[in-house]
């Protein structure tokens, strides 16, 4: 029962899912991953960064 | 004497501004337990494929007559690895970089006889087998000119080769030792003997699955699988993972290239597609010497965005 | 034993020499200037926390052999930990270099940071191909038969043979990581001698 513990929640081995742009051919996953790193990116550009008031301080 | 111009993509100013305290040991304790919960959720969740090894025995056993037609293109030449060139032969001159033949200059240095490798040795190994032996015997013993007759007439025949009942059936006549000789490979691969056969030809002890890779990669069994799970060049399968997975998205221009003529259709294929990407990789590590490209930071301004709070409080 | 004879030992000038370059209040430092102020500089130490994970994991497969994982649930919940890791890990470093192209970060002496961290990338692919060659199943004989062909194009592929699981497991778990190891240390090392790169000049901004 304990093995059990290790199998995954939602394996992903069914067939991928692929989509289709003119020569582009990218898989939902990767997309799905870069769209993410294109978001994350963003947020790590606007989001605040904590410890503003002590910087200021300090100036 | 004239002050050192100061180009501000290649100089930065000297910072004369506050420091703050900042605790380095700590963010590196957070962010290596951060990564490490992340990873464990990530691995608890969706796990990590695993599709079984192919085997010549799982091959011959589901697609017979791919195993037996490359089997054949092994004797007589006309595989992809009898054809390749180096480092395994010297059949071809291999890929072009312009006047550049690479791999022919360094020569064949893991070389692979397809007519042995995947036949004739594989089926020596086999004990007991006095038909077999006197047919490997008359092969040996054979010239160069009249093994090739036995194969051609064979190969013809080929065309309307069959299984019946486990066994393969192929109607030639002239075709000497090779009737028995592909008969028994067949039998050979069924059993998982030539799995076995393959890597063991250079010692008990080996990790080198260089026949093994080579003989499936020349037939279309395992190119069929990969299809299905767009994993082909023309499927952009560099950066694709079996099942729904994500694979190696750092791989997309890499791949791209082979969409792209002349590289999609080009016997010279991949190695064009390595030197566009050596330029490009040589291009990136030195981006601080490249005028214009170092210039893109300061263009567009995102740093703006980056030091927003240093340049408010400069106003 | 005189104090120019201690002077003129290799022990000696070595120690000074870094000392005067890195001293531990560089080496380790406790404050930083106050335009580093945003989410996009924890990226770095992301990257190297994730390196930090796909190592450990990778030790923990080790332990049991490269067939464990096949066969067991927890061998394949360690792989599943190696992958994901080591995903974690190119998701940080390519963010890492978008934020570090953006800011310029070469500038002011520090093209080697930038060099060495390209290079560290290039080799960080090297790895992530090789381990994928080490999974000795579909996936690896599937990338194996199909990477030979470039490889064997740049005649590289006579003396690194991508079918030689051996050779390829060995370049995975021992040359490629101490690649990696040194020239990320040697790369986090020249940030901590140069410093952090100051913002752009952009005295547009200063009121007049």
């Amino acid at each position: 029962m304990i093995l059990g513990w290790f199998a995954a929640i939602f394996p992903l081995n069914s067939l991928g899912h692929y989509i289709q742009w003119h020569i582009i051919q990218i898989s939902v996953a990767n997309l799905v991953v870069i769209v993410l790193m294109v978001v994350t990116f963003l947020v790590a550009l606007f989001a605040p960064f904590p410890g503003r008031k002590r910087r200021k301080e300090n100036r | 004497m004239t002050a050192k111009r100061f180009r501000p993509d290649v100089d930065a100013p000297e910072w004369k501004g506050g420091h703050t305290p900042y605790d380095i040991v700590k963010e590196g304790v957070i962010a290596l337990v951060v990564v490490a919960i992340l990873t464990v959720l990530l691995a608890v969740v969706f796990g990590s494929p695993d599709e079984p090894a192919l085997t010549v025995k799982g091959w011959s056993n589901s697609d017979p007559m791919d195993f037996a037609a490359t089997a054949l293109s092994e004797l007589n030449g006309t595989s992809g690895t009898a054809q390749y060139g180096a480092p395994y032969n010297n059949a071809s001159t291999g890929q072009q970089l312009g006047p550049l033949t690479l791999a022919k200059w360094v020569g064949d240095r893991i070389p692979v006889n397809a007519a042995n490798a995947f036949v004739v040795n594989p089926l020596r190994s086999l004990p007991e087998q006095p038909v077999l032996s006197a047919d490997l015997q008359q092969w040996s013993n054979a010239s160069a000119t009249t093994r090739a007759g036995w194969v051609n007439n064979y190969t013809h025949a080929a065309n309307h080769m069959k299984v019946v009942g486990g066994q393969l059936v192929v109607s030639a006549s002239n075709a000497g030792p090779v009737q028995v000789m592909m008969s028994d490979l067949f039998q050979m691969a069924r059993t998982g003997a030539l799995d076995q056969a393959l890597v063991t030809q250079k010692g008990f002890y080996t990790t080198d699955y260089t026949l093994p890779l080579l003989f499936l990669a020349d037939g279309a069994y395992m190119a069929n699988i990969a299809q299905k799970q767009h994993l082909t060049g023309d499927q952009w399968g560099m950066m694709n993972e079996t099942g729904n997975y994500p694979g190696q998205a750092w791989l997309w221009l890499y791949t791209f290239w082979y969409q792209v003529s002349p590289m999609n259709t080009s016997g010279n294929g991949d190695i064009l597609v390595w030197a566009i990407m050596m330029l490009l990789t040589l291009g990136l590590v030195l981006v601080p010497f490249i005028p214009g490209l170092r210039t893109i930071p300061r263009k567009t301004k995102v740093y703006r965005l980056i030091w927003r709070e240093h340049y408010r409080g400069l106003t | 034993m005189s104090t120019t004879e201690v002077d003129r030992q290799w022990t000696t000038r070595l120690r000074k020499r870094v000392t005067a370059k890195l001293p531990p209040e560089k080496l380790l430092p406790d404050t930083q200037p106050s335009y580093v102020s945003s989410w996009i500089y924890v990226f770095g130490v992301t990257t190297m926390a994730a390196l930090a994970v796909v190592i450990a994991t990778g030790c923990l497969l080790a332990l049991r052999g490269p067939q464990w994982w096949h066969g067991s649930s927890v061998g394949h919940f360690v792989n599943s930990l190696h992958l994901w890791s080591v995903e974690i890990f190119f998701f940080a470093m390519v963010i890492h270099l978008w934020g570090k192209y953006f800011m310029a970060a070469w500038r002011g002496g520090r093209a080697l940071t930038w060099m060495t961290g390209v290079v560290t990338f290039v080799t960080s692919i090297a790895a992530a191909f090789t381990g994928y060659l080490c999974q000795t199943n579909f996936d690896s004989q599937w990338i194996s038969t199909q990477a030979k062909d470039g490889i064997n194009a740049t005649g590289a592929g006579a003396f690194w043979n991508v079918l030689n699981m051996g050779q390829m497991l060995m370049w995975h778990i021992v040359l490629l990581p101490i690649a990696a190891v040194l020239l990320t240390a040697f790369h986090v090392l020249l940030v901590r001698v140069k410093g952090v790169v100051p913002p752009f000049d952009d005295t547009a901004t200063v009121a007049s």
